[in-house]
């Protein structure tokens, strides 16, 4: 698929004059004898929004953002820098700027490979879903999310509906001249609600997204199932008690209270923190970290996700990587530099938020795959507990392995039955055992609605998270009701 | 040396890009408009295990306009400061306008309260570092960690950074004003191991001036130290004890009030301390001062994102809420007047009751002292608070073990009443400068059983 590179050449070369020549002088810049790896980042990226809040459409934006980053790597060491100038000068100049890591002379001259097209270019269309509505149709959108959520309840106070479209074009040149291009499409819609009864107020969240079109949220009315959502939670919350304080059984719903897997395990296999030995999982490939039957990947290749990609930052074509499998510790996810050091392959997780930024391991969509149980035969095999549906999201040491996240929808289990809600509360678990306390895996599999965005080293990129029903026995849940 | 080449030529170049631009928005039939213009330079540098890590010069620029239609608003943003972007900035800044609602309340804040002398609050220090000098020094931090003791045995890094920065900002009520700043950073984070144990912590310094950062020394020292302090915790029974935060995190708390007295959570009635103006929030020795002016503080600002000058306020006197912070739209929906703080609050000062450290873990007793939090787990509507929590057991003011794989939570609004006591062990990084605070009584929770 050539598309998006004739859409790459189109915005980053043959505008600024930049050819196959003037590309090659760059690099024989950048590259000296003891480069392990180099490359040029090239992104365009252009950003919409519109919110509404009070009934009305009070707030749009636009921007639009383009630079390329410049690295020069030499072993352990990086060199960058970046210009948001795209010119022959500019890139000479953050070339001899990257350069000055390396110690070494010039490696003579480089010559350019031909351009070399991502594997599996179609995991999204090309298309530019800021133009995939109408403006009109966009404030509309909008109104009908309000409407939909004020219908919902005479308790609805507040409603606030965003909705946003992104476009980026990537091209990235590597070391040898390789030249490879995705264009990445993104929307995204949150409502948000605040909600009154008697005198007592509560908030609630939902949302979803992908890379696709906006018409997305009008099928089936995605964006009013978002709207119905966010109303139904607040108004759980209106009713909810204490939560308890202790260490207890919990049963963790499908969906993105996946968010589990991805501070519990996701961010200690980050292929950095364990070439440096920081991390709680380092040194630990082969060893039981989860009860058998527990299987967990870091998946790329799903079509139209939130956290896909036709390739990393680093052009390397994404994958399914088994992170975990039957319980044992199986791989870690890399880029290109950590994958360098410690003699494997990148994994194609080599992600950075912008060309301001430098590359580092990332995750994308990581999930659990499904077991045996019936999610109602779970909850009925709990004495006592909390059911857990619902997260705002949640943090990890990465060298502690101690991790949190927090219920934004919690219930009590009682005698094997799911009785009131309770308020928010965070649960907080040591990474590298929690999975071994899985005792039961539900056989309802889901991945989140797309809202997932993760920060590292003040970074943020899109991810998703997935799993079925988990019962866990013994998380620590940091509610006020003791006793 | 890291600074703006030609800083003043700079300032006069954005300032007559910003006067064409609000020329060409009144030709577009803009009622209003304003813009913001930044560009910063920097170097960055990172050393790990006694060898270079990363090298990073970082170059920013962009621009952010708004055009009011009458009270229709448009927003654009664009990183290309040419002419030509501008122009289309604006035009896409217009096109949004056209969409949006009629909402009486948008609009420039009062003429009548645009910064007028702008005083200089001298934070403009450019610091003569090179890569070269910039890696000596971050060797120099993270060996002081590395040498400290045997049981710190790896590094995730020392950092050295020093950022230059300009910004102007420029209305059509006629407001117009440039602003430089520089911020230094070193940083050290190291871990420690002791049998299973493995624990990593990290210190900084931070400043606008590069002659008032710790010494390296200092600050690998307390990385060192820090880390090795939490070697070896164990988690507690479930229990209601004191809280004592330690003074960067006590901070955390104040700015969850800033959070909670915020015009924009105000008007959408989306905080616990809805109505709380003149509200006895704390105990009556609660003494929170907002000071704008301070000389070479990171916090400190002549005006604010509105152009409208700032002044010096109290926020909390003897216990009950003086003041909200508002920009002009809030202020407006509230029926109140802006009080400068449409980028948020400047420097904060929390006032101490006159304890020092020693007497804060005394005034503890017996209970628990917080030295990390992590994850989000406030609820800002009811004010219910749930963190994951490391930290030590304190008996009779006296440290007895790291712990660690604990909550603690409480209800904000409990918790503000609950304050029993403000060290003056202040900790001057950053925006707000607070000692460490005693709450009187949280939940902990924890994995162990009795």
């Amino acid at each position: 698929m050539t598309q998006a590179m004739d859409l790459a050449r189109a915005v980053f070369l043959e505008p600024h004059g930049l050819d196959g020549n003037k590309l090659e002088q760059v690099l024989t810049r950048l590259v000296a004898s003891d480069t392990t790896l180099a490359d040029l980042y090239f992104q365009s990226a252009r950003y919409e929004a519109w919110g509404l809040e009070e009934g009305i459409v009070k707030s749009g934006s636009y921007s639009i953002e383009q630079g390329v980053g410049v690295r020069s790597v030499c072993g352990e060491k990086t060199g960058f820098a970046y210009t948001d100038e795209i010119s022959l000068p500019a890139l000479l100049d953050s070339a001899t700027a990257a350069r000055a890591i390396s110690r070494a002379g010039q490696s003579g001259t480089l010559r350019m490979a031909q351009h070399i097209p991502a594997a599996n270019n179609t995991l999204y269309g090309v298309g530019d879903p800021l133009r995939s509505l109408s403006e009109q149709d966009k404030i509309d959108l909008l109104h009908r999310i309000d409407a939909r959520a004020r219908a919902m309840s005479p308790h609805v106070q507040q409603v606030m509906a965003n909705l946003m479209a992104a476009h980026e074009i990537i091209l990235v040149v590597d070391e040898q001249g390789n030249l490879r291009a995705d264009v990445r499409p993104m929307v995204r819609t949150n409502v948000s609600v605040i909600v009154a009864r008697d005198g007592q107020t509560e908030s609630a969240m939902a949302g979803g997204g992908g890379r696709f079109d906006l018409d997305w949220f009008l099928n089936e009315d995605k964006a009013l199932q978002f709207a119905d959502e966010a109303v139904r939670k607040a108004l759980i919350n209106l009713d909810a008690q204490a939560a308890p304080a202790g260490s207890m059984t919990v049963v963790l719903g499908s969906g993105w209270p996946g968010v589990l897997l991805h501070e519990a395990i996701g961010h200690g296999l980050e292929g950095d923190f364990n070439r440096k030995g920081t991390s709680a999982f380092s040194g630990r490939i082969g060893e039981q970290v989860a009860a058998k039957g527990i299987t967990v990947v870091d998946d790329g290749t799903l079509e139209k996700r939130r956290g896909s990609l036709n390739m990393d930052d680093e052009g390397v074509t994404t994958n399914c990587t088994t992170l975990i499998e039957d319980g044992v510790l199986k791989g870690y996810m890399m880029d290109r530099q950590n994958a360098a050091l410690m003699n494997t392959q990148s994994t194609g997780n080599g992600r950075r938020q912008s060309y301001a930024h430098l590359t580092m391991p990332r995750m994308t969509n990581t999930y659990m795959l499904a077991g045996q149980y019936d999610p109602q035969e779970i909850i009925t095999s709990v004495d006592k507990g909390v059911y857990a549906v619902n997260f705002s999201g949640g943090q990890v040491d990465i060298t502690s392995g101690k991790f949190v996240f927090s219920t934004s929808e919690a219930y009590l289990i009682e005698n094997g039955k799911v009785t009131r809600p309770l308020k928010n509360a965070t649960l907080i678990g040591n990474g590298p055992d929690v999975l071994t306390r899985v005792s039961m895996v539900g056989n309802d599999l889901a991945l989140d609605e797309g809202i997932g965005v993760c920060g590292k080293d003040g970074q943020s990129v899109p991810v998703g998270v997935g799993q079925p029903t988990l019962r866990v026995d013994g998380l620590t849940v940091g509610g006020t009701a003791t006793g | 040396m890291i600074e703006l080449d030609n800083r003043k030529a700079l300032g006069a170049t954005f300032q007559t890009l910003a006067q064409d631009f609000l020329k060409a928005a009144k030709a577009k039939g803009a009622t209003a408009a304003e813009i913001g213009i930044d560009k910063g330079t920097g170097l960055s540098v990172a050393v790990r295990l006694g060898e270079v890590d990363k090298l990073q010069y970082h170059r920013d620029q962009g621009a952010s306009v708004t055009v009011y239609f009458g009270h229709k608003k448009g927003f654009a943003s664009s990183g290309d400061l040419s002419p030509q972007a501008l122009a289309d900035t604006l035009e896409a800044a217009c096109n949004i306008a056209r969409y949006t609602a009629e909402d009486e309340y948008n609009g420039l804040a009062d003429p009548d309260l645009m910064a007028r002398d702008i005083p200089d609050l001298a934070l403009y220090h450019p610091w003569d570092v090179d890569a070269e000098r910039a890696i000596a020094m971050a060797l120099e931090t993270e060996q002081a960690a590395r040498g400290h003791d045997p049981r710190i045995v790896n590094s995730e890094g020392a950092d050295v950074d020093s950022y230059a920065g300009l910004g102007i900002y420029a209305n059509s009520n006629g407001f117009s004003g440039v602003t430089s700043s520089t911020r230094h950073t070193v940083s050290c984070a190291v871990v420690g191991q002791e049998g299973s144990s493995m624990q990593r912590d990290y210190w900084y310094s931070s400043h606008c001036r590069p002659d008032r950062l710790e010494s390296p020394a200092a600050i690998g020292t307390r990385a060192a130290e820090r880390t090795l302090r939490r070697l070896n915790g164990r988690s507690l029974s479930t229990r209601e004890v004191p809280v004592l935060y330690v003074p960067e995190l006590a901070k955390g708390l104040v700015g969850t009030l800033v959070s909670g007295i915020s015009g924009g959570a105000l008007y959408r009635k989306a905080t616990f301390l809805l109505d709380s103006l003149g509200q006895p929030i704390f105990p009556d020795f609660v003494q929170l001062s907002e000071r704008p002016h301070l000389k070479c503080t990171l916090g400190s600002r002549a005006y604010d994102a509105e152009g409208v000058a700032t002044f010096d306020r109290e926020i909390v006197a003897d216990g009950r809420i003086q003041g909200y912070f508002l920009g002009s739209y809030s202020a407006r929906k509230l029926g109140m007047q802006t009080t400068a703080s449409a980028s948020g609050a400047s420097n904060l000062i929390l006032h101490d009751t006159g304890q020092d450290w020693n007497g804060m873990l005394a005034a503890l007793g017996t209970g628990l002292m917080v030295t990390e939090l992590i994850g989000s787990g406030i609820n800002m509507i009811t004010g219910d608070y749930s963190r994951g929590a490391a930290g030590f057991w304190v008996e009779n003011g006296e440290i007895r073990y790291p712990v660690e794989e604990i909550t603690i939570a409480g209800n904000l609004r409990e918790m503000f009443h609950n304050i029993q006591a403000i060290g003056n062990d202040v900790d001057l990084r950053g925006r707000i400068q607070s000692g460490s605070v005693l709450i009187g009584r949280m939940t902990v929770a924890g994995q162990q059983a009795g």
